[in-house]
Parts: structure tokens; sequence; C-alpha cells
């Protein structure tokens, strides 16, 4: 193959290229066109299809006049949705869940991959790698399920164990001050592993002789870690981060709404889940989009301000 | 590294005790969960229940699985999960691995305007309403097309074989076919398509997993029952609670004596449930996990 593209090369490639005009560029590789078709429809018809119907937030929605037809109500399901008395409570919870999750679910699989990276490739090495991964194969539904099965009040293992120590059974899904607490830590349990992986690559690109030229400085493992691998890993660190910051009122409503009842749903109604309860199941189709279009937007907003935080204050962006 | 293993001072000895240590607790904070739900699923539920069975399994039976079996609901389910995640996973691969292809071409005229249009959705969406009415206006509700058709590709996942496509096909190859006379299609299918098996295991991997786990559109899409896939019956009996009559009655009397305490039965087929609804992926994973971890570390080249 490669004696092909050598001896051809000079010959024919040369030329070819001085012709080339865009048009022929096109024609000549038209078949790709052909190759990414499938794609491009599928973005255009399941992604921006949906954002022609953005326009019903500012309108009344009418199932028989169709997305089009209905009429004009500017910001009305806005201003109607600021007023509501349950506005700041869903702002309150989406912002505070998104906050404890990153501030416990963040760290811990940088400060995890940092502890594997220190020790030797072999079985307990794999064995732990395997067995913390794991969790992240977990469906939604079943975590609810283990979540709920453990967390039981009568027949729980958690509360077994809590009673074994001498106090009383907690409710935890019941109660709402809990339930923040509870979908916070079993993320963590179920993503923290996974979330090493990531890490680990940024990690397996550190030049040993780095390693190697501090160890002779007399440098201990605490010291290298502080000076070479964090500095290695923080480009990536600042990525997710921005990442993460984008979404922070993007607080999911698969795993929320297993979890939700009428006795938690003090703190556990978030922006998202309103949104499929208002939209779907109480067919405010069109309040429904301006709730979910504010969100969007916030969101938007915060990811293009942390990305200009970073650009100024380090050499990490997303754009 | 191998210098480190030669002169190991004791600050470090201290230190990579702390971090063994660490490791460990990690370990096993993980793998106690995992080994309670396979212990309470063949244990005596009344031990499970009231908290006698901590870890090992006591009073060993395999009702919870019997009943498993003979549920009906879980097998179709289980059918229907099947027939979603096969042909949702081809229509992944037919949608993502061409575009992929195409877009790591240098010489493809577009492929900035096709990068960026695909991009966009990242960030900006029409949201959940908006694509609800959508697949409605498209008459795909209560059809297993709204589970496969709005997921057909992820734009995380074209950028993961492209950057593949880019970094492990050699441009002399397509240049050498191509003076040769040869189609970009045929290079495509006699050539590329050859060479990328591990990224093409990589992403039914990862679009597999995603079809076997997903509940959501499910929930929103469909209607009839004998659809649902196997999430949606897990949902029922693992968030619901609803246990069915006929679940109930699968079991025979004399058992149904040994335990009549119906809540303990629902406790035992609940563990059975999650063991073999999850095994599938749990199963298979570790062999695979090379694969899983490549995927995520090619994406993270790029990200």
């Amino acid at each position: 193959m490669q004696q092909n593209g050598v001896t051809a090369m000079p010959v024919q490639g040369v030329p070819l290229k001085k012709k080339n005009t865009l048009w022929k560029r096109i024609a000549q590789n038209w078949e790709l066109y052909l190759l990414i078709a499938p794609a491009f429809f599928y973005f255009l018809i399941f992604h921006y299809g949906p954002m022609y119907g953005i326009q019903i937030a500012f309108k009344n929605f009418i199932p028989a006049k169709g997305i089009w037809g209905s009429p004009w109500v500017g910001f009305d399901h806005f201003t109607r949705f600021f007023d509501s008395y349950y506005f700041w409570d869903l702002l309150w919870n989406t912002l505070s869940i998104s906050l404890y999750e990153l501030a416990v679910g963040f760290p811990l699989p940088i400060i995890l991959a940092l502890a594997f990276n220190e020790i030797r490739t072999g079985f307990f090495k794999k064995s732990v790698q395997t067995v913390t991964y794991a969790p992240h194969f977990i469906s939604m539904v079943v975590m609810a399920g283990i979540i709920i099965t453990f967390l039981s009040p009568s027949t729980g293992i958690i509360n077994h164990m809590i009673q074994w120590f001498g106090f009383e059974p907690i409710n935890f899904l019941t109660e709402p001050k809990w339930f923040k607490t509870m979908y916070v830590l079993s993320g963590v349990w179920q993503g923290t592993g996974w979330g090493t992986i990531i890490y680990l690559a940024a990690l397996s690109g550190v030049d040993p002789q780095l390693h190697e030229a501090a160890i002779v400085d007399g440098a201990s493992r605490w010291q290298r870690i502080l000076n070479i691998n964090i500095p290695a890993i923080l480009p990536t660190i600042t990525i997710l981060m921005i990442l993460n910051m984008g979404g922070i009122l993007g607080v999911g409503y698969e795993k929320i709404l297993l979890l939700q009842n009428s006795l938690n749903m003090s703190s556990s109604d978030v922006i998202s889940t309103f949104v499929y309860r208002s939209g779907l199941v109480d067919a405010q189709y069109s309040f429904s989009t301006a709730v979910g279009l504010f969100n969007s937007v916030i969101n938007a907003a915060l990811l293009i301000i942390v990305n200009q935080i970073a650009r100024k204050t380090s050499e990490n962006s997303l754009w | 590294m191998s210098v480190a293993a030669v002169k190991e001072t004791k600050t470090d000895k201290i230190f990579l005790t702390c971090n063994y240590i660490y490791l460990t607790i990690a370990l096993l904070l993980v793998l106690y969960p995992l080994l309670y739900i396979v212990s309470a699923s063949i244990s005596d539920p009344k031990l499970v229940a009231s908290g006698e069975m901590w870890l090992f399994p006591k009073g060993i039976t395999f009702e919870g699985y019997k009943m498993v079996f003979q549920n009906d609901k879980i097998w179709m389910g289980y059918g229907n999960t099947i027939l979603y995640t096969v042909i949702g996973t081809c229509v992944n691969l037919i949608v993502t691995i061409p575009a992929a292809y195409a877009l790591s071409r240098k010489d493809f005229v577009g492929r900035n305007f096709f990068m960026g249009m695909f991009m966009v959705t990242m960030f900006i969406g029409g949201g959940l309403v908006p694509g609800y009415l959508l697949i409605k206006n498209l008459g795909l509700v209560n059809s297993m097309w709204a589970l496969i058709l709005p997921g057909a590709a992820s734009i995380w996942n074209i950028i993961v074989s492209r950057t593949f496509f880019a970094s492990t096909i050699p441009r002399e190859l397509q240049e050498a076919a191509q003076i040769d006379g040869c189609t970009n299609m045929r290079l495509f299918i006699k050539i590329v398509l050859p060479l990328s098996a591990p990224i093409i295991a990589v992403m039914a991997l990862f679009y597999g997993v995603g079809h076997w786990n997903s509940y959501f559109s499910a929930l929103i899409y469909l209607n009839d029952e004998s659809k649902f896939p196997l999430q949606m019956i897990l949902r029922q009996i693992l968030v619901l609670n609803e246990i069915s009559a006929d679940t109930a009655g699968a079991i025979n009397a004399s058992v149904a004596e040994a335990m009549n305490n119906k809540a303990e039965v629902a406790a035992l087929l609940k563990y059975g449930v999650i063991i073999v609804s999850t095994l599938p992926v749990i199963a298979i994973y570790p062999f695979l996990q090379r694969y899983f971890v490549q995927g995520v570390m090619i994406g993270s080249v790029k990200g």
C-alpha cells in the first residue's frame, strides 16, 4: 500500500492538486456527502426540528391550530412562571442539588485517579478499577430500586446499621431534608470510579523523565503529586469544570423522577422534573416550553461566562 | 516509576500505605452493596428483612429467581429490550460510523460546516415538549421508532469515531486508493471498515448499554404495556411497587405458606430481578472493559 502511494504521488498527485477548484473537489468526493447524509438529516430533523417548536413558548399552543397557527402571547408564560409561588423553590432545589453534587462529586474522581496512578499495575489495581467502574453500568431504574430497598426504614440494610449503632431509623425517602444527600451520595457511588478514566488518560501522558528528575532532587511522592501530576491534569480539570458549571441548572429528571414522591417533593422538585410534569403530564405545552427555554438560556449564558473567565485566568477553555 | 521502586523513603512508604488503605476502603464501599444484593437474592427474605443477613447468604433459597423466570411480563420486557437494543444499535452505527469517516477526511469540502451544525446541538436544543410534539407529529408515538430515531447518533460518539479515523487511517492509503481509481464508497467499505473493528466495537458497546438501560423515552412515548422494555417493567416492580396478582400467584402454594408475608415475597423478587436485568451488562463488562476505557480515552484526547 505504502509503495503504491510513494511511487504514484509525484507523478499524478501534484498536477491533480493544482487544477482542483472548489467545485472539482466537491464533485470528486461526492460520495462523502452520501456517507454523512444520514447524520445530517438526523440532526436536521431531531435536533433542529424541535427548535422550530420553541416558538410555542411565546404562543398559546392549540393542537388543532398547529405550532405556526397558534396565537402569540409574548412573554406571558415567562411572567407567569417568575411570579408563581414555586419559582424560587424550584430554582433553589435545582441550584442546591447541582452545587452539592459539584462540591462532593467533582473532586472525588480526581483524588481516586491520583491514588490509582501511585500504585503499580497488578492484580490489586485491576480489581479496584474493575469494581469501581462497574456501578456505571447499572441503569437508573435499578439504581433507584437499590436506593429504595437499601433505605427502607423497616427492612433496609442502611437502617439496620443505623439501629445497630443505637440510633433511630431514618425515613430517608420521605423526609425532604435527606433527599439531596441521598441523590448526591448515590451518584457518587455510581459515578466516581468511571469518572477517573478521563484523568487517568491525562496522567498517562506525563513524561516519566519529570518524575525521575524530581526523585533525583529528593522529591517525595506527595510533592511529586502536587507539583507534577496535578499540574498535568489541570487542563482536564478546567474543561470538565467549565462543562459542569454550564450544566448547573441542568439537573436531569431521569433519576429524580424515580425517587420523587409526594412527601419529599418540597426538596426534590427541580426545573426539569417540573417541565416534565407540567408539559407531558398536565399537557400545558406552551407554559412548559417557556420554563424549559428559560432553563436552557441560563445554562448557555453560564457556560459562556464561565468559559470567558477560564480563558482570562488560564490557557484552558472550550473555545 | 522504576527509579521510585529502588529507593522508597520512609515518608513515601507511609504515603503508599495510606494510599493502599484509601483504595481498599473505596473498593469495599463499592463492592459491599453489590455483594449484598447478590446474597439477598438467594437468602430467606425474612432474614434479609430483619437484617440478620448482612453479607453472606443465609437460609439459601432460589424462589426469587423462580418467580422471575415464571413472570411473563419480565420475559416480554426482556424480549422487547433485546429487540430495541439490537435494532437501535444498528441504526446508531449506520448513522455514526460513515459520518465520522467523512468528517475525518481533510479533503471533504464542508466538514467544518457539518461539524459546526452537529456541535451546536450540544448546547442548544428544543427541549422536552417541542421534542415530544415533533415525535407526535411524525406519528411515532407508541412505536419502537420513538425510542430509536430521536437518539440515532450522539455528537460525542461521532467525535470519538472521527478522532479514531483521523489517527489510524493513513492519508497515503486513501490517496493511493483514489489514484488506483477506487471510489470513495468502495474505499470506505472495502478498506476503511475492515480496519475499524475496534471503533465499531466501542461504539456498539456505548450505544448498546445506553439502549439497554434507558427508560425515559419508553415512559413518555409508549402506551402499550406489551411494548414496554425491561426497564419499564423494572420501574413497576422496583420503584412503583406494583407487583401484580399474577406475579404473586406464580409461586406455588407451599412456598406461599412458608413465606406468607407478601412484602417479603416482593422483596425477594426485587433482588432477583435486579440481578437478572443487570447481569448481561455487568457480566460482559469486565471482558470488554479495555474497549470502554479506550473509547473514553480517545474522546478525552479531543475533549
